[in-house]
């Protein structure tokens, strides 16, 4: 049962097939598409699953499956399937998290109208996320990644009739546009320097010794090697996706979106695409570490950006007031994480925080939604709070999510995989910048997220909506349930003592080491953990605000600061100032060419066109009619004095007759005439 | 002064008053038989040089008078019938008062 | 010879000229009858029997009635017989003309070098001449048949009239 790499392409195409049925059923085939949704990724979850036990049993094998797509020229163009553990262990995770989404969608969507709509998009989405992951040709996986940016705008802007929906949904294209220009140019510049765009391909693919020898010597202006300018394009696409600074701005607004979009599509998969697409061509990017000419290592870039993103996202979550915008931010700030573990050069400890963050955001972004379901779409965390009472088992799971997220140490995945990140971050040579971003970005996320709990679910209820919440149906509650168990037990997975994940990504058996091997690191983490959480504890648990109006204590703090913070410290603002104002002065530059010089053109050479038409009808009128008329007049006048010669009378012209006979006698006569 | 010489004077006297008469009188059935004294001026051209003119074919200038007598019978006939039809558009067959054709 | 010629002449030129410039039509038409019978006493001195049947025949006989017809289908009053008699323009251009044309030809006459034959008058039997016009010139005799018979027909289309403007002319 276990699938070949050959047979690997049924995976996504599962959801694929789900998706096509979902698009051609009718509005009220709703038990149809939910079925069709939900087998077919059960289908891949259970073909993943036996493809992950194939994978794990040769952990250092990429096994592929390459084919001829089309012919170009000599060559053709070509595609592949790798089924290695990394690609496994995603699949796995794209269908479990993906499942247990869908089922949560049966009750949160219960209500919508469109729910088919819903279902198929969704599929289309799963179905282009596991092509992504599966991918072993980098043309394959830009295919794939494309189809998820069509399907993440579908789903952003669900509820089109929402202006804002509408605009979050084009401005989520347009800045994953930015980076996918990138990441396209990367492409082309691969293509055309090694020939193949396959990552393994038996030597001759483009992760493998042989090609990026060529590709890490250094050749450019300034000593940057090939693979450094490769790399840092293929790192602007996975900024994009990845909302990374400074293209981080549409993940906050695609929470327009309804909740299950946002958990499965920005928090757990699609966002998680760049950083699965950077660790899967790590070799490339690490390819230029061994050079000591090259000015600026492509590693060191993402890492700088990684921190910059880690930090910012947490600082702005701290003052946002809607539930899923923390959650947006948070998602910001951990994805920074994960790019700062690739910089640095752990793409382990990466992917090892990609999976545990992939099941403790979905279940906080899940829970998320039961509360908005409950609170019919209260989101304003002002106007929430006492549901512990009424919501215990959202309550409880939202609390295990957002413990894992803070990283309470030990029990939570979410600490194994930060320790990972940070341990790898205090080993890099090159500075301590991000090691310093990290831990201060893990004090601010204990503190946030705290104060989003105490602000939910502590204290007493501030608007009737909240008053009147109740736990969600089964269909909602058992999804965050299984997300939970995840949440939890994943993290066993990767510590130092039993590196199991760690041993099966990269293929090398390593050696099992003691708990607490980072020392000192790990005690300062915890202590760090604590001091956000007590400090949050602090602020918003026993102060208990009474009323939705009251401030928040930060606010009446430094109200500068929070309002900065709570304006996304005016990143939007910038953009539109600058680019976007850049825009609309192209723009309306390209209006005034348009009309007034090349339009002010046409109407000149039309004038033109008439100048001559009315100078030649002139020329005819005048000149040419005249003289005809004049020739036609003079033959007339000419005509009227021959004709004076026909008198009518017969006698004269007899008379005339015998003139001429007898002038032509005598010319006969005298003058020779023969 | 060859006979032939005289015939031809004669002809040609014939032909002259002919001419004046075709052109000097008023009514057209004078002026048709002027031109009848025209034609027949020519008859005896043919015929004076038939009879003293070089040798040729013996009935060359018959046949050919036959031919021109004929022609101008039926010459006079139309004649007169256009003179007649004449007379009906304008009262009166004076020539010079049909200048309807007038350019 | 030559004075039965003068004297043929004489005649003829007489009453061709009386003929033209006489006053009264009917006159004019009986006097140029003489002429034309002239003409055929021209034709038998010179030996062309049959010529001089066929004038007297025609004219005499055909032409002359037609015009007479026509003479008197054409009077509307007494004083229409009358053709005045007035030395207009036209009539003194007309008479220089014709003595311009008399002149002429005269001269030319005169000058010309012609060498008469002093021979005995050819001689053309009626029987070669009916010979000549059925072989060498059928071709014109049959002309000549649909000429007269096209111009009889015209004549009478010409001449008969069904307009009620005429009642008096209807056939």
């Amino acid at each position: 049962m276990i699938p070949t790499p050959a047979q690997v392409w049924l995976i996504p195409c599962l959801p694929l097939l789900a998706a096509g049925l979902g698009a051609v059923t009718p509005r009220r085939g709703r038990r149809l598409a939910a079925a069709a949704a939900i087998l077919g990724m059960l289908g891949a979850l259970v073909l993943s699953g036996f493809a992950l036990c194939g994978a794990l049993a040769a952990p250092s094998v990429h096994a592929f499956s390459n084919f001829d797509w089309f012919a170009l020229g000599d060559g053709a163009v070509r595609l592949g399937w790798l089924l290695d553990p990394l690609s496994a262990l995603l699949c796995a995770m794209v269908s479990l998290v993906g499942v247990l989404i869908f089922v949560f969608s049966l009750g949160y969507m219960d209500e919508d109208p469109n729910f088919t709509r819903f279902f198929c998009f969704l599929s289309l989405f799963a179905s282009a996320m596991l092509c992504v992951v599966l991918a072993n040709s980098l043309l394959l996986l830009f295919i794939g990644w494309e189809v998820m940016g069509l399907a993440s705008y579908l789903l952003i802007g669900f509820w089109f009739h929402k202006p804002a929906a509408a605009a979050a949904a084009k401005k989520a294209f347009i800045v994953t546009r930015i980076g996918d220009l990138g990441l396209l140019l990367g492409m082309v510049w691969l293509y055309s320097a090694t020939g193949s765009l396959l990552f393994y391909d038996g030597g001759r693919g483009v992760l493998e010794a042989g090609v990026l020898g060529g590709l890490a010597a250094p050749g450019l202006a300034g000593g940057l090697a090939a693979s450094t300018g490769i790399g840092l394009l293929v790192f602007c696409g996975a900024a994009g996706k990845s909302g990374q600074f400074p293209l981080h701005v549409w993940l906050p607004d695609a929470m327009e979106g309804p909740t299950p979009v946002s958990a499965l599509i920005h928090a757990a998969t699609m966002v998680a695409a760049g950083v699965f697409l950077i660790a899967r061509m790590f070799p490339l990017f690490s390819a230029d570490l061994a050079l000591p000419s090259v000015p600026v290592h492509a590693l060191t870039v993402v890492a700088g950006i990684g921190a910059i993103t880690a930090l910012l996202g947490a600082a702005i979550a701290v003052a946002q007031q809607d539930l899923k915008r923390v959650l947006a931010f948070s998602t910001i700030s951990q994805l920074g994480y994960m790019m700062l573990a690739l910089g640095v050069g752990s793409w382990v400890a990466a992917i090892f925080h990609l999976l545990t963050h992939a099941f403790f955001k979905a279940l906080l972004f899940l829970s998320a939604g039961s509360v908005i379901h409950a609170t019919h779409h209260e989101q304003d965390i002002r106007r929430l709070g006492g549901l512990r009472g009424p919501m215990r088992t959202t309550f409880a799971t939202f609390a295990v999510g957002m413990m894992a997220l803070a990283g309470v140490p030990f029990l939570f995945s979410g600490f194994w995989s930060k320790e990972a990140i940070l341990r790898a971050a205090s080993g890099w040579t090159v500075s301590s910048l991000p090691l310093y971003a990290g831990l201060a970005g893990v004090v601010l996320t204990a503190f946030y997220m705290t104060r989003l709990l105490c602000g939910v679910f502590g204290g007493e209820a501030r608007s009737p909506a909240a008053a009147h919440a109740h736990e969600s149906p089964a269909t909602i509650t058992v999804p965050l349930v299984v997300l939970s168990i995840g949440s939890i037990g994943l993290g066993f997975l990767g510590t130092p003592a039993w590196p199991w994940l760690q041993s099966q990504l990269t293929g090398e058996r390593i050696p099992s080491r003691p708990l607490l091997e980072g020392g000192g690191l790990t005690v300062l983490s915890i202590v760090l953990v604590a001091t956000g959480l007590g400090a949050g504890w602090a602020l918003y648990a026993r102060r208990g605000r009474a009323t939705a109006g009251d401030k928040d204590p930060l606010e009446a703090a430094a109200p500068g600061i929070f309002a900065f913070l709570g304006a996304r410290m005016k990143i939007d603002e910038a953009y539109a100032a600058t680019v976007g104002r850049l825009c609309s002065l192209s723009a309306a530059f390209a209006d005034f060419l348009d009309r007034r010089v090349w339009g002010g053109l046409v109407a000149a050479l039309g004038k033109l066109g008439e100048g001559a038409g009315s100078l030649n009808s002139g020329a005819d009128e005048a000149g040419i009619n005249a003289a005809f008329d004049a020739v036609t007049r003079g033959l007339r006048r000419t005509g009227r004095a021959y004709s004076k010669a026909q008198t009518g009378e017969a006698q004269g012209y007899l008379r005339a007759l015998a003139v001429a006979f007898v002038v032509l006698a005598l010319l006969a006569l005298f003058g020779g005439l023969r | 002064m060859s006979p032939l010489h005289l015939c031809l004077a004669f002809s040609s006297l014939l032909f002259a008053v002919g001419l004046t008469g075709a052109l000097s009188r008023g009514s057209s059935i004078l002026v048709l038989l002027g031109l009848e004294l025209m034609l027949n001026a020519a008859n005896l051209n043919f015929i004076a040089f038939w009879r003293f003119g070089p040798a040729g074919s013996p009935a060359t200038g018959v046949v050919f008078v036959l031919f021109s007598i004929a022609v101008a019978a039926a010459e006079a006939a139309v004649g007169l019938a256009l003179i007649i039809s004449l007379y009906r558009n304008q009262r009166n067959i004076r020539l010079p008062e049909a200048t309807r054709l007038k350019g | 010879m030559n004075a039965i010629l003068l004297l043929i002449a004489l005649a003829t030129l007489g009453t061709a000229i009386v003929a033209m410039s006489g006053r009264n039509l009917l006159h004019s038409v009986l006097l140029l009858a003489v002429s034309w019978s002239g003409v055929a006493a021209f034709y038998l001195w010179a030996g062309a029997q049959f010529v001089a049947f066929a004038q007297v025949l025609v004219y005499l006989g055909a032409i002359s009635m037609v015009v007479l017809f026509a003479v008197l289908l054409t009077r509307r009053a007494r004083e229409d017989f009358g053709a005045p008699h007035n030395l207009t323009t036209r009539s003194r251009f007309a008479v220089a003309a014709g003595a311009a044309v008399a002149a002429v030809l005269l001269w030319a006459v005169s000058r010309s070098p012609l060498a008469g034959s002093k021979g005995p008058a050819p001689t053309v039997t009626v029987r070669d001449l009916g010979r000549q016009l059925l072989g060498q010139h059928a071709a014109a005799l049959l002309v000549i048949g649909v000429l007269l018979t096209l111009a009889l027909i015209g004549a009478v289309v010409l001449a008969a009239v069904d307009s009620p403007d005429f009642p008096e002319d209807a056939p």
